[in-house]
């Protein structure tokens, strides 16, 4: 049994689901329906989107502080020029994007520690998102806002854009020859270089790739919440990076899971909700919310330190 | 699914029924932040009104919810759970005026009556219940003019810079002035809505301007502007206060010393027992305006006494609106 966990580390996140999950609908049966289920879940497809970004980053053992700001302000460009001016707005997001493989590049290049550079652009993402929109506003491009109250006739939409997002994370960075060489990033980087691959184009793309879930998170959220503010996203940083070492994630080693990344999430979205309808004191939400985390890391730990013993 | 589904429809359809007994009816307040006395007391306001009307069998039940972080994305997360747990109506102080929309359109689908007061959301299908801070800026030079006839030399206090209620309370003393052109400003400073602040900065500028005759100011600042006058040696004018407990006492101390008489002027906290009558007529089927405006609590020579011994220290005075009082303000924006 604690073998089977330690071997398949998917299986204790996809546990932690399914009990929060059954411990909801028990709270609060009319949950267990498809507009409940949606209602429960639609918020968590942005941070489920940006916590694979955060994945990109903790892939090849940095960790991005900025992504909630980051968030914020894709929100802000989604809100006003993609919905304004579609080409400017197109450019735009594809400038983000570069830039985030810019920040791989500068990091990688001059091996600046990832903690502080991201921390520092967080303010500027965050002066950028303010001076856009310097008074909550905007409108969401109603394509955005359709696809994201779509009401696919059997399944919710969030559980179709959640199997959707793990689908195709997980295709690109465990199938994919070129995600494997980029957990081999993360894993041993000097083995990487010597097998002859350019480790700092690799840095690149796995920001590139970062920024590209940032902007697809921020674009989500709008599509929910029809509108942006500077500040709409930033809790994202740290949800994000729960939501990767909840979902079996490690800090280092380029030890990650898509499909945990994305499950992560869910649970970390279901937690808030399961404690709200507890009707849990606000004082004490953010700390249950911890407690739930710390469970669910304390469980996996003993599972690999048996694991160890064992094998 | 399907029995939900079906459920949430008849809801829907329900909603708009005239008349109807609330009895049964469940109605939530989503709130995003409760750090500050004004939230404190806005919270009690909810509490006290909220248990009565469930005692006496108004509705069936009135639960408060403050997230646990002052953020959009949770309290839109909260409204959706709210949706779920099968509330009838929500009344809610909102993070932000248009990140809630998506949220609270899905509520508003499901037939919920959703009702912002205080911070308001733009989605037309909530109800707005606001604050008319222009007017409440405009009132004050009124009252200068009441008892200054011959009118004078002002000093304003403004709030935190770049913030809207700062320029509107503002634009609001600006307009009672042009209405009232026996008065002059001869003095603009921010005062940051804290007293300290507001010492510091009429103690900076009073040495350049002439004799004040008045002070109109935006509340939180009116007992700093106080100790000022007192600090440069100068006569105390007429300062319109703000209801805070600090700058009741000292015009309670004040009046009794020299019987100095003035006017205070603020939003009481108990703006939610208001949103909560409002919520309750719309789900018993009155016609409500969509957007209301919040009446402003007034203090008085004649009211300070009892205001102050209602006031803890350190927080701000209000009131419980009562039904009556709602209908009232549904008569007037009618």
């Amino acid at each position: 049994m604690t073998r089977l966990f330690a071997r398949h580390r998917i299986l204790l996140p996809i546990l932690s689901l399914a009990v929060l999950l059954a411990a909801t609908f028990y709270m609060q049966p009319r949950a267990m329906s498809y507009f409940g289920v949606n209602l429960l879940f639609n918020l968590a497809v942005p941070i489920a989107l940006a916590t694979v970004a955060q994945m990109m980053i903790i892939m090849v053992n940095d960790i991005d502080l900025s992504l909630g700001a980051f968030v914020s302000l894709v929100a802000c460009v989604t809100a006003t020029f993609l919905h304004d001016t579609p080409v400017l707005g197109v450019l735009i997001l594809a400038g983000l994007i570069a830039a985030y493989a810019g920040l791989g590049v500068l990091i990688h290049r001059f091996e600046l520690p990832a903690i502080v550079v991201t921390l520092g652009m967080s303010f500027v993402w965050g002066g950028i998102a303010l001076s856009i929109l310097p008074s909550p506003g905007g409108t969401a491009p109603p394509w955005i806002r359709s696809l994201m109250t779509v009401k696919p006739s059997l399944v919710p939409m969030a559980v179709v854009a959640a199997v959707l997002i793990a689908a195709v994370t997980h295709f690109l960075i465990i199938r994919t020859g070129i995600g494997t060489v980029l957990r081999g990033v993360g894993g041993n980087a000097a083995s990487v270089a010597r097998a002859g691959w350019p480790v700092l184009r690799l840095k690149a793309l796995a920001y590139a790739l970062a920024g590209l879930f940032g902007v697809l998170a921020g674009m989500a959220l709008v599509g929910l919440t029809t509108s942006a503010d500077a500040n709409i996203a930033l809790r994202y940083t740290l949800l994000s990076i729960a939501g990767v070492i909840l979902g079996g994630g490690e800090f280092i080693g380029g030890k990650v899971s898509p499909v945990g990344a994305v499950i992560g999430a869910l649970t970390l979205a279901l937690a808030a909700s399961f404690l709200s309808f507890l009707r849990l004191s606000p004082d004490w939400q953010i700390g249950a919310q911890g407690a739930i985390l710390i469970l669910v890391l304390t469980a996996r730990l003993i599972f690999t330190r048996r694991d160890g013993q064992e094998g | 699914m399907k029995s939900l589904l079906l459920s949430a429809a008849a809801i829907a359809m329900a909603a708009p029924a005239v008349f109807a007994d609330t009895s049964d009816k469940r109605i939530a307040l989503s709130n995003n932040y409760a750090g500050n006395s004004w939230r404190q007391a806005m919270l009690q306001s909810w509490e006290d009104v909220s248990a009565s009307a469930v005692s006496s069998g108004t509705v069936a039940a009135a639960d408060a919810f403050t997230t646990s972080e002052n953020q959009a994305t949770e309290q839109a997360a909260q409204i959706q759970n709210m949706i779920l747990q099968g509330y009838d109506a929500i009344v809610v102080n909102a993070a932000s005026p248009t990140a809630l929309n998506g949220a609270i359109k899905e509520a508003c689908d499901a037939g919920l009556t959703v009702v912002s007061f205080d911070g308001i959301v733009t989605e037309p299908c909530a109800w707005r219940i606001a604050v008319d801070f222009a007017e409440m800026g405009r009132l004050q030079v009124e009252y200068l003019a009441s008892r200054i006839p011959d009118g004078g030399n002002l000093l304003e206090l403004r709030g935190l810079a770049g913030v809207f209620v700062d320029d509107e309370i503002s634009a609001g003393i600006h307009k009672g002035v042009e209405e009232n052109p026996q008065f002059e400003i001869v003095g603009s400073v921010h005062g940051d809505w804290a007293q300290d602040v507001a010492q510091k900065a009429v103690a900076g500028i009073l040495p350049s301007l002439p004799e004040i005759v008045g002070v109109a100011t935006q509340g939180g600042d009116g007992y700093g502007t106080a100790q000022a006058f007192a600090a440069a040696g100068r006569d105390t004018p007429l300062i319109v206060l703000g209801n805070r407990q600090d700058e009741m006492a000292w015009w309670a101390e004040q009046h009794a010393e020299n019987g100095y008489e003035t006017l205070s002027v603020s939003i009481a906290p108990g703006v939610a027992s208001l949103a909560f009558w409002v919520a309750q007529q719309v789900l018993d089927g009155a016609e409500v305006p969509k957007d209301l405006n919040v009446p402003f609590l007034k203090v008085t020579q004649d009211t300070l006494e009892e205001t102050l011994a209602s006031t803890p220290e350190g927080s701000v005075a209000t009131t419980d609106y009562s039904l009556d009082d709602a209908k009232g303000v549904i008569a007037g924006a009618m």
